[in-house]
């Protein structure tokens, strides 16, 4: 038996050992949000963290992950109260078709709330492993500048008016 | 086809005596680390039916120590936590360079410096900076430890001379003597970042007070089976001031110390172009 802490509850898993981590999330945990793009590693889509760091979860086998605690796009804000970087994507347009969404916010936001830069160079950097085919990118890295610089302006004024309910 | 989990068996051991005692029972298993190779390969159905020895919750295999002599890195350590070190940092830049540019985000999360030399892919790009840091691979087995020279450890193109029941524990990398003078890192791929190298350089060099070349220490990547130390060139310049005279004879000597292919990600011809333009231009300062 595994046990994992999944978006902040714990989760066992008693399958086979060698499943891979996006297996369990969408077929044993109904997580739906982390999509398979390529199974190669190339494409990030399948992006969740392990103890706060993204890693693709596509190439991860179950076992490896017990005892650490895992965040899914689950864990994000929802439509009636997205989250600062899902608020910036949102208003960039940073996602158009949505597949490789998921991934690309949590890489994002781990960048995010682990105080990166807003500088944009940093971010594409940061963003080498989550390929996009419909925005060229230049969306995406607007929108995570916005973020970066949206979450200082929150954190130091916690009563402004940027939405902010699962940013902490 | 894809990976089937119910053919794989996994053996995860909490420690290196543990994990040793799994493998003199049975040589056959297959070590897992951060799986951004083997993972790669099981998703594309190979490595079936394999018991597996996850390396994964050794945790003395996963520190950075610092020795007389030098630094000991585990083999577990990541791209990542390679990069943060500030040792590592100051002392053998063109690692942390290396490790920066190994795939993306997620990879350097996950993959490991042992993995990364255990897979022995040509193109593996912490390998120049390896070389020419002169680096030592600690090897453990149930019969015991030895240290292996760095270029020892390659026997060809994703083949390493490490026997069944041999893991690689840690890499140390001797202190350089004196800074050099010129140090050099640079991947060339198709793009900045997540591309496999067509070609990988790094290059050390020491100056006498007179210009000359006190010491020349320069390798290539994706330019052979293994990567490959220039020892030609190298001996060639031992002496000599870098006139253009003298770069020009080096860079035609280079041909000499590889054997690049032609493959889906490049010709021949532009890997040797490229290779002599990267040593060209760090001979020149
Ligand atoms: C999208 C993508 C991009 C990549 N980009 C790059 C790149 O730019 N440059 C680059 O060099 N590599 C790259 N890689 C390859 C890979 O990430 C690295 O080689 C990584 O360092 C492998 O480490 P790992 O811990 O993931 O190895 P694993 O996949 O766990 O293992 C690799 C092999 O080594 C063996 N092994 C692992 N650890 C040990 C040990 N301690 N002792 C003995 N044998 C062991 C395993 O049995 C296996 O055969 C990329 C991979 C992917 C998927
Ligand atoms: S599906 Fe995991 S990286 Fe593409
Ligand atoms: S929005 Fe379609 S792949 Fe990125």
């Amino acid at each position: 038996m595994i046990s994992i802490e999944v978006n902040g509850e714990k989760r066992t898993f008693k399958g086979f050992p060698f499943k891979r981590l996006i297996d369990v999330l969408r077929q044993d945990f109904g997580l739906m949000g982390t999509k398979e793009g390529c199974g190669e590693g190339e494409c990030g889509a399948c992006t969740v963290l392990v103890n706060g760091e993204p890693v693709n979860s596509c190439l991860i086998p179950v076992c490896q992950v017990e005892g650490t605690r895992i965040e899914t796009v689950e864990s994000l804000g929802r439509p009636a109260s997205p989250n600062v970087l899902q608020k910036a994507f949102l208003e960039k347009g940073g996602s158009q078709c949505g597949i490789c969404t998921p991934g690309m916010l949590m890489t994002a936001w781990a960048w995010v709330r682990g105080g990166g830069s807003d500088k944009p160079q940093a971010i594409r950097n940061v963003l080498a492993g989550n390929l996009c085919r419909c925005t060229g990118y230049q969306h995406i890295v607007n929108a995570v500048v916005q973020a970066v610089r949206d979450r200082k302006k929150i954190i130091r004024n916690p009563k402004s008016t940027i939405q902010n309910r699962k940013s902490k | 086809m894809r990976g089937a989990p119910f053919s794989m068996n996994v053996l995860r051991p909490r420690n290196a005596p543990e994990a040793l005692r799994a493998f003199s029972k049975n040589p056959k298993l297959t070590p897992l680390a951060g799986g951004t190779d083997f993972m790669v390969a099981w998703n594309a159905g190979q490595l079936q039916n394999r018991v597996v020895l996850d390396l994964s919750r050794l945790k003395e295999w996963k520190k950075i120590q610092k020795t007389k002599e030098g630094i000991r890195i585990g083999s577990l350590v990541t791209h990542r936590r390679i990069q943060e070190h500030p040792v590592v940092r100051s002392m053998f830049p063109l690692l942390v360079r290396a490790c920066a540019e190994v795939g993306g985000w997620q990879i350097q999360n996950r993959g490991t410096l042992g993995g990364n030399i255990a897979n022995a892919s040509p193109a593996g790009d912490t390998f120049p900076p390896l070389s020419v840091y002169e680096g030592m691979v600690n090897v453990l087995s149930p019969r015991g430890r030895k240290r292996v020279p760095f270029h020892q450890v390659f026997a060809g193109v994703k083949k390493t001379t490490l026997q069944p029941g041999e893991l690689i524990e840690s890499i140390e990398i001797p202190y350089l003597k004196n800074r050099p003078h010129h140090q050099m890192f640079r991947k060339v791929g198709t793009r900045a970042a997540q591309a496999i190298s067509k070609t990988v350089a790094a290059g050390l060099l020491w100056l006498k007070k007179d210009k000359t070349v006190q010491e020349l220490r320069f390798a290539l990547g994706s330019m052979a089976p293994t990567a490959r130390r220039l020892k030609s060139v190298e001996s060639f310049c031992l002496g000599k001031r870098m006139t253009p005279e003298v770069v020009d004879r080096a860079c035609e000597l280079l041909v000499q110390d590889v054997s690049p292919i032609d493959d889906i990600r490049s010709t021949r011809e532009y890997r040797l172009r490229v290779s002599q333009n990267l040593l060209r231009s760090f001979l020149n300062g």
